[in-house]
């Protein structure tokens, strides 16, 4: 692995100018896998509030932590302002925290990614956090191992999502999620979960048995991808935003559990 | 004890020390103790209001919210003030009038505005609406009388969102409810059975219909509230909009007898004299 003098710190510059520590969080998004960390068939999506959700990649102890941040975030503002707080708020304030232990000595980032969808008065958003502390407005995102063929499949079908039916969406979905998978394996009730939230619709994450008419409706056998060295078990995080449109509007997003 | 006779040797293991096993007092702390009682001791709260508002009226109409209060600031009985304004737009929708103390309604006043200003310096398209406004409202009162230091206030909260409109009342222990029609002060007894049986009468008025009602009230309660004026502001709440009209006033007539029946028999207020 890597090794050198300038990575002992979150606050050491190395000579070329970079932080050694946020890129090594970085990576616990990138390629940690889930066989590493957790059980295979643990869940890694989960409800915030009735119009948010996240799903992640990384350290779950690191996500749950931020979960129950967020989740006292969204109960604070409908405690004072009888209001569901807008995801724009909610991100940023996520992004707040967690800039904090990358800029303090004897801290560390928090080594987890996470895909936030959620619905509020300026329609569905995707975002995604980075343990640099970035955050990203997306149309659709994959993030997790393996999830750069996810994202091929999402952008090539970026112009098809902004007037997708809700159905539609959550096949793009699956299909792209289909793309992370190693060669021989398959999406299943046991590897995949969905969450749909949109306009009038409160969030909800179809898992187990409830994925099964969804995983009938996409075509297993057919993969656009080629051959793939087979990697580490991981886990993948696939999720697809419908643009602005009106009663059709939905934001949905798909998670595999490495198994 | 032979030790005792060595020069300088001292039985007392820590002088002046604290004694083991015992609670140490530091020096000065009685001092710095004494000063925090003395300062919690002297702050006084608000017992009672000093300048004060009286009634705040409002009703929802077919599209809006109308929203009346006189602009009187009274000193106990004394006419004061005689050109407040008692009614405040908070953003672009919401509208907030107080009665009760008018400094209290002053604090908030200024803690809304500043408000209004962080958040639109987020420029992310949300805002305030009238429900989050009357529900943060609602939490601050709450806490103030919790703490014994009660808003000397009762507020009401009024605004259109997306086509609803709202009308919320909150007063100094927190208490709060959402009406169609709401007066408070001498208003609840004086005006809120005018407005109710109107509202009753014609459940989608047109704003005309709820500028006459409104202007009726605020007769009346000049007429029987001895702490009111006969100059008012009103705010109208259309679609997405706050206009307010300040201080007409209101039509009075003290060369004739007034009872009740002459007064709702009194219809036709002069078009000039409305507001």
């Amino acid at each position: 692995m890597f090794r050198n003098q300038y990575d002992n710190d979150v606050t050491v510059w190395s000579p070329q100018g970079r932080i050694h520590q946020i890129e090594y969080a970085m990576e616990a998004v990138k390629q940690r896998a889930a066989s590493e960390l957790s059980c295979a068939s643990e869940k890694r999506s989960w409800p915030i509030d009735n119009h948010v959700a996240v799903s992640i990649a990384g350290l779950t102890a690191d996500a749950r932590l931020l979960s129950k941040f967020m989740r006292s975030e969204c109960l604070d503002s409908k405690y004072a302002y009888d209001r569901r707080l807008p995801i724009s708020r909610l991100v940023s304030a996520v992004g707040d925290k967690m800039q904090i232990p990358t800029q303090r000595y004897g801290r560390r980032p928090y080594g987890v990614g996470l895909l936030v969808a959620g619905y509020d008065d300026m329609g569905p958003h995707i975002y995604q956090t980075c343990p640099s502390a970035n955050y990203f407005d997306c149309k659709a995102m994959a993030i997790g191992a393996r999830s750069q063929s996810a994202r091929t499949y999402l952008e090539r079908h970026l112009e098809e999502f902004s007037d997708c039916e809700p159905e539609e969406l959550i096949k793009h979905g699956l299909r792209a999620l289909r793309e992370t998978l190693p060669n021989e394996q398959e999406l299943t009730t046991k590897n995949c979960s969905i969450g749909v939230v949109g306009k009038d619709q409160d969030l909800a994450i179809y898992s187990d048995e409830a994925v099964t008419p969804y995983l009938a409706g996409i075509d297993q056998t057919k993969r656009r991808r080629g051959e793939e060295p087979a990697a580490d078990v991981a886990m993948e995080a696939e999720s697809a935003a419908a643009a602005e449109g009106d009663a059709g509007e939905q934001t949905a997003w798909r998670r595999i559990n490495g198994s | 004890m032979a030790a005792m006779n060595v020069p300088g040797f001292q039985d007392q293991l820590w002088g002046n020390g604290p004694s083991p096993g015992a609670v140490y007092n530091f020096p000065g702390i009685q001092m710095v103790l004494k000063l925090l009682s003395k300062f919690h001791q002297q702050r006084e709260l608000c017992k009672y209001p000093t300048t004060t508002g009286t009634s705040v009226l409002g009703i929802k109409f077919d599209g809006g919210v109308l929203m009346a209060a006189d602009t009187l600031g009274s000193y106990g009985s004394l006419a004061r003030f005689r050109e407040v304004s008692r009614l405040t737009a908070v953003g672009n929708n919401t509208v907030v009038g107080g009665s009760g103390d008018y400094a209290d309604f002053q604090y908030l006043k200024s803690v809304l505005e500043q408000k209004v200003i962080d958040d639109a310096c987020l420029n992310d398209g949300h805002g305030y609406t009238p429900k989050s406004i009357y529900s943060w409202l609602t939490r601050v009162m709450y806490y103030r009388r919790t703490r014994f230091d009660p808003l000397w206030n009762q507020v009401v909260v009024g605004g259109v969102h997306n086509g609803e409109s709202f009308l919320g009342c909150v007063d100094k222990i927190g208490i709060a409810f959402e009406a169609p029609t709401i007066s408070t002060g001498f208003g609840a007894y004086l005006a809120q059975p005018i407005l109710r049986d109107a509202l009753e009468k014609n459940p989608s008025m047109p704003l005309d219909q709820a500028r006459q009602v409104i202007t009726r009230c605020l007769q009346v309660l000049f007429y029987r509230d001895a702490r009111s004026l006969n100059k008012s502001k009103k705010h109208l709440h259309g679609v997405s909009r706050v206009i307010s009209r300040v201080m007409k006033n209101v039509l009075v007539k003290w060369n004739r007898q007034v009872t009740q029946q002459t007064l709702e028999t009194e219809d036709s207020v002069p078009a000039g004299q409305q507001c």
